[in-house]
């Protein structure tokens, strides 16, 4: 079936008021930290106040004793449990697989970042948990730690793991880099750029938690947890690490509430809550407190990269060469290796028709919270790599931003980049002409000279990225490295009165997921949005999923439910054939009836769903009852949404105050289903991506490895006043691989904005000679940019 | 947070009897201790809270003074047509501090006694040249706030309230830490009815401070321009993640101008 069936017009891309708002806006979703369960314990996690230490000895012998204690653990009590699992097997440029040190579910004998769980307190009260904890004496012998990634890299720096020397985890490179190096060669200009993309700290507004428990009767456990992906979650957990049966184990992501990619990975905390839950005979909660989510979440970005962009004299883009260095922190996180190579270097074509493309990217081991997808992953720092030096390149050629991005987009489709993508489809004037118009570029030389008159410096930035969504297929996936599948799973469950309920892989954690795919299910099927439900985030209720990330639920997920909804119309035909008395080829289905084509004989889709339950007159010989299908999809592309984000600042040279006083998107995320959804999943991604640009750092201390930003006293996230209105829109060029024509929305605003910004930044600051700013474009780093650039003037 | 005793004594005898015997620490609307008390960084074993001591609260004029008492809550001064008549910069002071949580809970007199080196109230007191009264004493602004959450109160000394004198003019301008909106620089400038100018400072040391080289600019001139042409010294000031020394001292000058400017405007 095509995007253009009359069935699926109805209520697709209407802003349906979200179904799941009621609950969330009256306070009664239901998170983890909501699970009460009896005889519930409570758990605290001690953690390394070092940066990197060798653990001499722990004597729990005090905590064992305290007051309201269950139980005490350290890595010592974990015979038998393996170390968390890496999901990406990078090959090195050199052949051989990357360094994958254990990472220990709580410390082995050492410590390597300010964090890292060394023990585990079970106690009836949390305040009892901590109490014991305190009592807890840990004999550490400090080593010297390194934080930043390039100085990992440098001889001398402190050895983390035995498994990987000189700190390395691989050096892997993709693209042809003679053809590279002959195109610089001959080109006529050639732009540098030296760049950091700065580390995140993810922030969900509900931190991670968990509630684990073990019945005694049939040895089968239940972990309430806050994931993106529960059926990965339990997949890595029993068959990699606590080694236990997968069908004992139950999973429920209930409401979650954000989670920006930090919430699909395994991490230690829940592991060993699971291992505990049966060692003490207690259901065991943990809820992080905001201090423990900045030290422990995997953090985001953490790039240094150098760049140069090859152009002849008219700003084609001959060549682009791309060296990259990407901390991994201590441990692998789950998704860790491929977010610096599969999901990064592979985006460096951008709009761009740049025949020549070489990328090399170092992954180092540091002293630092292990580093994983934040909302992007890989593609912002893609695309601030290939925006940022876009820009330098046509500021330093004369050459208008848009013009030198007309000169260079990709107008023929399918179209292979040199990095191995293939994109399907898009329309990248398109969205910079729209983005043009709406951002009024032509009226911005008038406000940059009233701006002047007010002793303030205007700029105009533009960033025309792309992005690859709904990582895809499996096949080419595993063959790259990957250690999962990377399908989704949907069941459509119609009841015997027409009713639906559809369980699916894909999980929602924000995205709204309850009301666009209920969209879906009730345009296709002809029912009204309301009596469909949708169920996700249990391993116990969906049949199975790798959930959400990367852009993928719709895309993915919504074909899923897609499929299988083929498979329940296409049942209903047989169905709905014999109660007609007609040929199973002359059925049709439209806007909820059955009927037989050129007559006015019909049956409503909830008579067929009635007559499959109750099957008194039914082809009982050749068809089974029942109403109910599953279907997985395995996609056979990524999706490429892509878009042009402008961004206008205004500076304050005085105090280097940066203003954002408009953004503009225009967007091509495919079809869309939901206008109201996809607009505020823009703006969320605008408003992270303004942060990272403008306020978000993440500092670790050089010296002692300790985490400087471990609150929001000093860690900026972004606030309302942060920002402007944001003037968004979309384009449709639909997806030609998928039956919904979409191609995910989820990350765009994060990947697009900083460049924007940032290049506005630049160019606002461009009459005063400042050469760079990096990220964030905090006050005190653009007043001293502008105090350096005059002393140099 | 660590078990504590909790005591609501009713009048400021029975508090200050109560910090004597129990060596605890007197709570007023708890922005700060509360939260240091529940990450564990503080343990003060009893806590005196001041609540229900009707006359450590509230706003009125005697003759050219303006008498704010401890317990009164940054909203009710933010809102109050009293202070807006005697000092309207004390409104902006008010009106900044926090969020509206903090400032429907939070007090004048807590916040001097915790004298928090980014906090607000300290550079408008100073600025003023206010006088504190206390359950033992007066003590003048200038003796009070003697070092980082440091001042001359005694352990089972109580603010009781704060007297601003009338002012010819003054104005506040914060420069806020991008992360805490804290002050990174807070700047209150203000001439007395006497004519004398003082400039007092907080965010950009360990403790505020008074500005003395662009009180004698303003003295001469007062103007946004006098301020904004002084060079402040960075010797001293804070350097951190937000800001280095010389950021701060350059700060420092460009919010005086704007508090001139502002005071200007009122």
């Amino acid at each position: 079936m095509g995007a253009n069936d009359s069935a699926l017009k109805s209520v697709m891309g209407q802003p349906v008021l979200r179904k799941e708002d009621a609950r969330f806006l009256t306070g009664t979703g239901q998170f983890t930290d909501d699970v009460t369960m009896a005889r519930q314990t409570y758990a605290f996690f001690l953690r390394s106040p070092h940066a990197h230490a060798t653990i001499r000895a722990i004597d729990v012998a005090k905590a064992k004793a305290a007051p309201g204690v269950v139980g005490v653990f350290t890595g010592a009590d974990l015979t038998g449990v393996n170390g968390l699992p890496c999901g990406w097997l990078i090959t090195g440029s050199d052949g051989k697989p990357m360094n994958e040190p254990p990472h220990p579910v709580l410390a082995q004998g050492k410590v390597r970042y300010v964090g890292d769980a060394v023990a585990l307190v079970v106690a009836e009260s949390i305040d009892a948990a901590k109490d014991a904890a305190e009592t807890i004496s840990v004999d550490y012998d400090v080593l010297p730690s390194v934080v930043n990634p390039v100085d990992a890299l440098k001889p001398g720096a402190p050895q983390i793991h035995e498994q990987a020397a000189g700190n390395k985890c691989y050096t892997w490179a993709l693209g042809d880099k003679a053809a590279v190096d002959a195109a610089f060669a001959s080109a006529a200009h050639v732009t540098k750029l030296d760049i950091v993309n700065n580390r995140l700290v993810p922030n969900a507004i509900e931190p991670r938690a968990a509630v684990a428990s073990w019945n005694r009767a049939d040895d089968a456990y239940t972990l309430y947890v806050t994931s993106q992906n529960p059926h990965v979650e339990r997949l890595l957990m029993t068959a990699f690490v606590l080694g236990l049966p997968e069908h004992k184990v139950r999973v429920i992501a209930p409401d979650v509430g954000g989670g920006f990619g930090s919430k699909i990975y395994l991490y230690p905390e829940e592991t060993a809550m699971v291992w505990a839950a049966k060692r003490v005979n207690r259901p065991i909660k943990w809820v992080a407190e905001r201090s423990e989510s900045f030290l422990s979440d995997a953090h985001g970005r953490d790039h240094v990269t150098h760049a140069e962009l090859a152009l002849d004299a008219s700003g084609k883009f001959l060549a682009l060469r791309v060296q990259t260095t990407a901390n991994m922190g201590a441990y692998l996180s789950t998704f860790a290796s491929c977010i610096p190579t599969i999901l990064y270097a592979t985006l460096l074509a951008g709009q761009y028709t740049t025949p020549a493309i070489f990328c090399e990217v170092t992954a180092v081991f540091t002293n630092t919270a292990p580093v994983d997808a934040y909302r992007g992953a890989g593609r912002p720092e893609a695309t601030y790599v290939v925006e940022r030096i876009v820009h330098q390149a046509a500021a330093e050629m004369g050459i208008a931003q848009d013009e030198i991005r007309r000169r260079n987009f990709i107008r023929e489709f399918p179209y292979q980049t040199p990095v191995a993508l293939s994109y399907d489809i898009g329309d990248y004037d398109q969205t910079l002409d729209a983005a043009m118009a709406m951002a009024d570029v032509a009226g911005f030389a008038a406000r940059k000279a009233e701006a002047k008159r007010r002793g303030k410096l205007r700029g105009l930035g533009y960033a025309s990225y792309i992005e690859a969504c709904g990582l895809a297929p499996s096949n080419i996936a595993g063959s790259l490295g990957a250690r999962a599948g990377l399908f989704e799973a949907g069941e459509v469950r119609v009841h015997p009165t027409g009713s639906v309920t559809v369980f699916t892989g894909s999980h929602s954690h924000g995205q709204g997921h309850e009301t666009t795919f209920a969209q879906v299910v009730a345009a296709r099927l002809g029912v009204p949005v309301e009596n469909v439900d949708v169920v996700h985030g249990d391993t116990g209720r969906v049949p199975f999923g790798m959930g959400t990330y990367g852009s993928r639920s719709l895309s993915v997920g919504g074909t899923a439910i897609v499929k299988a909804l083929d498979k329940i119309i296409a049942k209903g035909k047989k169905i709905a054939a014999h109660l007609l008395e007609a040929a199973e080829s002359d059925i049709e289905f439209n806007d909820g009836k059955f009927s037989v084509a050129g007559t006015d004989r019909s049956k409503t889709f909830g008579e067929i769903a009635l007559t499959a339950y109750v099957p008194h007159n039914y082809p009982l010989d050749k068809l089974e009852p029942g109403l109910n299908e599953t279907a997985f999809y395995d996609p056979t592309n990524f999706t490429y949404p892509a878009g042009t984000h402008i961004c206008e600042v205004e500076i304050d040279p005085d105090t280097g105050i940066v203003q954002v006083v408009a953004f503009t998107a225009s967007d091509d995320f495919g079809n869309v289903i939901n206008p109201m959804i996809v607009e505020g999943q823009v703006h969320g991604g605008l408003a992270q991506g303004i942060g990272q640009a403008l306020l978000e750092h993440c500092v670790y201390d050089a010296g002692s490895g300790q985490l400087l930003t471990g609150s929001m006293m000093d860690y900026a996230l972004p606030r309302a006043d942060d920002l402007p209105s944001f003037n968004v829109d979309t384009k449709v060029t639909p997806c030609t691989h998928n039956p919904l024509g979409a191609k995910g929305c989820g990350e765009a605003g994060a990947i697009g904005s900083p460049a924007a910004l940032m290049n506005a930044v630049h160019d606002a600051l461009a009459p005063l000679g400042v050469a760079h700013v990096d990220m964030p474009a905090s006050p005190h780093r653009v007043w001293s940019a502008i105090l350096k650039a005059r002393a140099n003037a | 947070m660590y078990a504590i005793d909790v005591q609501q004594p009713k009048t400021l005898n029975d508090a200050t009897a109560a910090l004597k015997a129990s060596g605890g620490r007197p709570l007023a609307g708890g922005q700060s201790l509360v939260a240091a008390m529940k990450l564990r960084l503080s343990q003060p074993g009893t806590l005196v809270d001041l609540a229900a001591i009707p006359d450590l609260r509230g706003i009125r004029k005697d003759g050219h003074r303006l008498i704010i008492g401890a317990m009164t809550r940054h909203a009710d001064i933010a809102a109050s047509d009293v202070v807006k008549s005697a000092v309207p910069a004390l409104v902006t002071v008010a009106a900044g501090i926090g969020d509206r949580q903090v400032r429907n809970m939070g007090t004048i007199g807590g916040s001097i006694a915790n004298n928090d080196p980014a906090a607000d109230w300290p550079a408008a007191v100073l600025g003023c040249g206010a006088t504190i009264r206390t359950s033992s004493r007066t003590v003048a602004a200038d003796d009070f706030f003697t070092g980082m959450f440091e001042t001359a109160l005694a352990p089972d000394e109580i603010i009781t309230a704060v007297e601003f004198p009338s002012q010819k003019r003054a104005g506040y301008e914060k420069f806020p830490n991008p992360a805490s909106r804290f002050a990174l620089v807070g700047v209150f400038v203000a001439q007395g009815d006497n004519g004398e100018v003082r400039v007092a400072v907080t965010g950009a040391a360990s403790s505020v401070f008074r500005a003395t080289a662009i009180e004698t600019a303003l003295q001469k001139s007062f103007t946004a321009d006098a301020a904004k042409a002084t060079r402040v010294d960075a010797s001293g000031l804070n350097n951190d993640l937000h800001g280095s020394a010389e950021y701060r001292a350059h700060l420092v000058s460009i919010m005086a101008a704007r508090a001139v400017a502002a005071a200007a405007a009122t």
